[in-house]
């Protein structure tokens, strides 16, 4: 039992922390544009592809810099050349515009490096057992993961608390208006947090990408998640953002961990529940079956209790 | 009498059709637009008359397809007394009975969050239905059979012809019934919430109301297409309650332009065709569906709908002769655009997903080597004088235009 908190609570807090590095970009991009970036996890799977196709030729490590980069240029390309154009149009043509960007790269994706997952493996010096605990071991890369995704988090926090940039940022997140009258170029300022944002998921899709499959689907079903996370923590928010990755990150982690189903705990009282009977399938399904839902009943949940999230402030 | 020839239009071309086309694949497609016409226009109750951009609307189309498959199912086990033609109803009551519960949290909220909060929804019933085996039937679907209940007057809606026939009815009375309720007070209210939410508040009603209903009614109509479905194809899998159907009704009814009734109507047909036509030529259709719709967003937001209506007001001849000389410059510019897209991106998807069948491709009857240097060479040429050639072009376009306009 210990074994399996120890395990799942590192595994969750990872998977929490993945999700926050895209989450912020995401979350970043919504406050100070008011655009919800939805091709955000495209960006995410576009990293890990750049970075595979790096390691092809030079290994993992320069991937882990130069995939970041190369999809934050893209990102801040789309929002010079695409997003801005369509900003005279409102936001719902700018978030019909990214759902398009996030259609057309994943097609892209399939047409370039095929449907089916690609190889790309976990670099050779980080290829060992961290350590054993209870005879199970631990992954070094897993470690590494937690740490690069902590350091960034860091990172970004000390940028925007520390800095002067940041501080513009701050700014202009809530007072675009004010910032640009006092000379402060806004649109190239949104240019580059767009591109930023881009990159740090990039990033995580170079962390991700050996640990978790590489494949044109992996943009798809983590996209979802990540709404989840921004209007779980309240649209805007960095700090809820913050709550809501580590709480779905590990709330995700346990669920598939426990194998308990309704009817075994209607079973403990003696009762037994037919597989037959109505909604049987929703009876014996275990929480682990149930896993990939709880993110979504979070979601209702919270909508029906906190309309705006869990530190959300703003109507949108 | 002017106002009725569109409805006595589009009832002909309902029912004359078919002796046009009256080839097997031809009225199966013919069928496919049918419901996919009710289904954009159920979309565009939401997006375009209410402002709501939903990203699972496919939930309540999928619902109600599933509900109709046990139905069909049930009432041929129970030899209820029900003809297939109203069966469809159960569809759209489905549709309504889902949309009610679900509707009144995704309404909560308008604008980012309610798109966020139907892809949120769209995706919690996408995975129950990887969980619930017993309703969604698992891997395998439901299967159904649309001639084993109850018929009437002899039709049992074996052939195709006459499920076309079902369809193109409940397509027309479908496509009546909202545009009915396009000129509702409901409907016209459904508007000020979208244009001026604050104000809607002010005279007197509750948005999140207004918004609930207009889901609603979308939701009705939606399982009525959905039902339709489930009687055309006989079978229904959990993919279509996923993210693939609430992409796809969302750039059918955008393309088609989300301003003007009949823009859904010209999307569905438009796509339904590209999906039967293109499809089979291409493995990159869906990149170009991917494009259209970019481009039909930066440049042309008001779909084909608003840029056909748009030449509709056009007066007179006058304005006529301003435009034709632009247009005339433009077509060969705009056709060499599209040729140079096309040809790179069927060269590159020859090049990396098809090499294993050689290099050689043919294209306007001359044959070319998909990994030759020149070949690219001759690629990128052709695009960046096309694109050249574009931006030169369409502000003499703009210019004519303008002028036009202001010629009575």
């Amino acid at each position: 039992m210990l074994e399996l908190v120890i395990f799942s609570s590192l595994n969750g807090i990872l998977y929490g922390m993945l999700l926050f590095l895209l989450a912020s970009g995401l979350t970043l991009i919504f406050s100070m544009m008011g655009v919800l970036n939805f091709a955000h996890a495209s960006f995410y799977m576009l990293g890990a592809y750049f970075g595979y196709q790096i390691s092809r030729y030079v290994g993992y490590w320069p991937g882990l810099v130069i995939a970041p980069v190369l999809v934050g240029l893209v990102g801040a390309l789309v929002e010079r050349y695409g997003l801005r154009a369509v900003h005279k149009h409102g936001h719902v043509a700018e978030l019909l515009f990214t759902f398009g960007l996030a259609f057309i790269i994943e097609e892209g994706v399939q047409m370039i490096w095929g449907k089916l997952a690609v190889d790309y493996r976990v670099p050779e010096l980080l290829n060992f057992p961290a350590f054993t605990l209870f005879e199970t071991t631990y992954p070094a890369f897993k470690l590494f993961m937690l740490l690069m995704s902590v350091a960034t988090f860091l990172a970004l926090l000390s940028l925007l608390t520390k800095t002067r940039v940041g501080l513009i940022i701050q700014a202009a997140l809530s007072h675009p208006h004010t910032v640009g009258t006092l000379g402060h170029n806004v649109p190239l300022v949104f240019m580059m947090v767009f591109g930023v944002g881009c990159g740090l998921a990039a990033l995580a899709g170079v962390i991700a990408g050996p640990a978790l499959v590489t494949q044109p689907a992996m943009a798809a079903s983590l996209g979802p998640i990540l709404f989840v996370v921004v209007v779980v923590g309240g649209l805007g928010s960095l700090a809820g953002a913050f709550v809501a990755s580590l709480a779905i990150g590990l709330i995700q982690t346990f669920a598939v961990a426990v194998n308990v189903s309704i009817a075994d705990v209607i079973g403990l009282v003696g009762l037994k529940v037919d597989s037959n009977a109505f909604a049987g399938d929703l009876w014996n399904a275990t929480v682990a079956q149930v896993a990939p839902v709880i993110p979504y009943l979070l979601l209702v949940l919270v909508l029906i209790l906190r309309p705006h999230g869990l530190m959300g402030n703003r109507d949108s | 009498m002017k106002a009725s020839l569109p409805w006595i239009g589009a009832i002909a071309a309902v029912i004359g059709l078919p002796f046009v086309f009256s080839g097997g694949a031809a009225l199966s497609v013919m069928s496919l637009m049918g419901f996919a016409i009710i289904f954009a226009l159920s979309y565009n109750v939401l997006l375009g008359q209410t402002g709501l951009l939903s990203f699972g609307h496919a939930v309540y189309y999928g619902l109600g397809g599933f509900v109709t498959a046990h139905a069909l199912n049930l009432i041929a086990a129970s030899k209820f007394p029900l003809p297939l033609p109203l069966v469809p109803l159960i569809g759209g009551i489905a549709g309504l009975a889902f949309a009610v519960p679900l509707g009144w949290v995704t309404t909560k909220r308008a604008g980012t969050a309610f798109s966020m909060i139907s892809l949120g929804i769209g995706e919690l019933v996408a995975a129950c239905s990887l969980i619930l085996r017993g309703f969604f039937g698992g891997e395998g679907g439901i299967s159904t059979s649309r001639t084993s209940i109850l018929q009437l007057f002899g039709f049992s809606f074996g052939p195709q012809l006459q499920v076309y026939y079902l369809i193109g009815s409940w397509c027309l009375i479908c496509i009546a019934l909202m545009y009915a309720f396009t000129r509702t007070p409901l409907g016209r209210i459904c508007n000020a919430v979208r244009d001026n939410p604050e104000r809607a508040e002010f005279i007197g009603y509750s948005t999140h109301q207004v918004r609930f209903l207009a889901f609603c009614i979308a939701g009705f109509f939606a399982g009525i297409a959905g039902g339709l479905a489930a009687i055309h194809y006989e079978i229904v899998t959990s993919g279509v309650v996923g993210a693939g159907p609430s992409g796809f009704v969302l750039l059918m009814t955008f393309i088609g332009g989300v301003g003007h009734f009949i823009g859904p109507i010209l999307g569905a047909i438009l796509m339904t065709a590209m999906q039967a036509s293109l499809s089979d030529f291409t493995g990159a259709w869906l990149f170009y569906m991917g494009m259209l719709f970019i481009v039909m967003v930066m440049f042309a937001p008001t779909g084909f709908a608003g840029l056909l209506l748009m030449h509709g007001q056009l007066a007179s001849a006058a304005a006529w002769r301003r435009l034709l000389p632009a247009y005339l410059l433009a077509i060969p510019a705009l056709l060499a655009l599209l040729a140079g897209v096309v040809l790179v991106v069927e060269t590159a998807h020859h090049l990396l997903v098809k090499s294993a069948e050689g290099m050689t491709m043919q294209w306007f009857g001359i044959t070319y080597e998909a990994d030759a240097a020149r070949t690219w060479v001759a690629l990128l040429a052709l695009l960046l004088v096309a694109i050249f050639a574009a931006r030169k072009v369409f502000p003499i376009v703009g210019n004519a235009w303008n002028e036009a306009r202001l010629v009575h």
